[in-house]
């Protein structure tokens, strides 16, 4: 349960530490909160010979609006992001996770950066980028480069990140006096990985909704997003009969893993469930 | 290769330098190079909660932090928060309640409940669990260590009424 030897670097600018990335012949790993990759490491699953500690680094620090999206800082720990009044303003479905991301000893470390590049289908923040269609702002020796949320979570603990390759910021479009937004999860105990998770992120105008993303975690080797459900949804106003009909509609967007605790048909169950209870408590935004 | 790195940090209160080698986690450093050893080591992956300190005021897992990467932070250990009397009260309240048998998560527990009683409100006891979340106990069944964090919290506001009036 030690980490084998590694040599570490803490560099001063983001470009230093892709440098440093690149003379260790990609046998490096970047460290900023490091709440899953010390575990890692001292299981021994990953073995680089560098260390290169980004935490610091303060260009990847800070929560910002420009324009009409909200700048998260690659480096922000998850405490701020559920702290911060910004984020409940601008992007209120990502305060409303925060608080369901692991424990809080973790979060006052944990980067939201990380979190990403991680890819943890279980996890929070990935999720929740996806339901915001948020940008996720890459650093690379070959240039800065930008992709969708929608097309960075590409399987188990796989993204679109090359190796070196760092994510700088994520930005999540500001909410407006429009956007309704929920977020719950079901575990067997608080702060423990959920078995199964929701997060949606919709327009409305007067009733009726004009845009929404449902995204599910934990349900998959990537977070899911429900487009039958959102299809059916669209153009309409919530009601009882609307909502039972997206549960049963859920069916054709999620096909969920078992195990031995977890049978597939209960967390199709627990889903449904779950889905029924976010629509039915949308709320604006503060 | 692997060559050691010179730190500097403040633990309790005293600036140390040392010289660690990088894979040295942080718990082990307390606690074998600064015999530091009410800082426990569980399950060494951040599930038990048995070895939280506090970095520049917050809890968080020392064994889930390299040594090398506290250099420069203010660092305070279970031993730190006992000798500034920081919570003489909770320990009180916990062997009051028996919100302790064998001990060994009592740092980590006393150390979650100084975090939630910094802000000085009075948590519910479901906010109290949520905070526990991440510190297991096999003795108690946790009933005794809400009660115990509860009651602190509820003295110290009484107090801070007193001391007002």
């Amino acid at each position: 349960m030690k980490a084998r030897a590694f040599d570490y670097v803490r560099p001063h600018s983001v470009e230093e530490a892709l440098q440093a990335f690149a003379n260790a012949d990609g046998d490096a790993a970047y460290i900023a909160g490091g709440q899953s990759l010390v575990p890692a490491l001292a299981l021994r699953l990953q073995a680089p010979a560098l260390l290169i500690d980004i935490a610091r680094l303060e260009e990847l620090h800070g929560l910002s609006v420009i324009g009409d999206h909200l700048r998260i800082g690659a480096a922000t720990r998850h405490f701020e992001i559920l702290n911060s009044g910004l984020v409940r303003t601008h992007a209120p479905l990502l305060s409303k996770a925060a608080s369901f991301v692991a424990h809080p000893a973790i979060r006052n470390r944990g980067t939201f950066g990380g979190s990403l590049a991680l890819a943890d289908p279980a996890s929070e923040f990935p999720a929740m980028s996806l339901a915001l269609g948020a940008e996720i702002e890459i650093a690379s020796l070959a240039g800065n480069r930008s992709v969708a949320a929608a097309d960075f979570f590409l399987g188990l603990y796989e993204t679109a990140l090359q190796p070196g390759e760092m994510i700088r910021a994520v930005h999540v479009p500001a909410a407006t006096a429009r956007t309704y937004c929920a977020f719950d999860e079901l575990a067997r105990r608080r702060g423990d990985y959920a078995l199964v998770g929701s997060g949606i992120n919709a327009e409305i105008d007067n009733g009726r909704i004009e845009r929404i993303r449902i995204v599910f975690l934990a349900v998959g080797s990537t977070p899911v997003q429900a487009k039958n459900v959102e299809n059916l949804l669209i153009g309409n106003c919530l009601t009882p009969e609307l909502i039972r009909k997206a549960q049963e509609t859920l069916e054709a967007d999620l096909d969920p893993p078992g195990d031995e605790q977890t049978p597939a048909e209960m967390r199709m169950h627990l889903a449904r469930v779950l889905l029924g209870r976010l629509l039915g408590r949308l709320e604006a935004t503060p | 290769m692997n060559s050691r790195i010179a730190i500097a940090l403040t633990i309790n209160g005293e600036i140390v330098e040392a010289l660690v080698a990088p894979r040295t986690t942080l718990t082990d450093f307390l606690r074998q190079d600064m015999q530091l050893t009410g800082t426990h080591t569980g399950c060494e992956m951040g599930v038990c909660g048995a070895c939280l300190v506090l970095i520049d005021d917050r809890p968080v897992h020392a064994c889930l932090m390299f040594a090398v990467q506290a250099d420069g932070c203010v660092v305070e250990t279970i031993e730190g928060l006992t000798s500034r009397k920081a919570i003489a009260d909770l320990q009180k309240a916990f062997h009051e309640r028996n919100a302790l048998q064998c001990g060994f998560c009592t740092p980590g527990m006393l150390m979650s409940a100084y975090g939630l009683l910094s802000s000085g409100d009075v948590p519910s006891r479901e906010e109290i669990r949520d905070t526990l979340s991440g510190n297991y106990c096999r003795c108690t069944g946790y009933e005794a260590i809400v009660d115990a964090i509860e009651r602190t919290a509820r003295d110290r506001q009484n107090t801070e009424t007193r001391e007002e009036a």
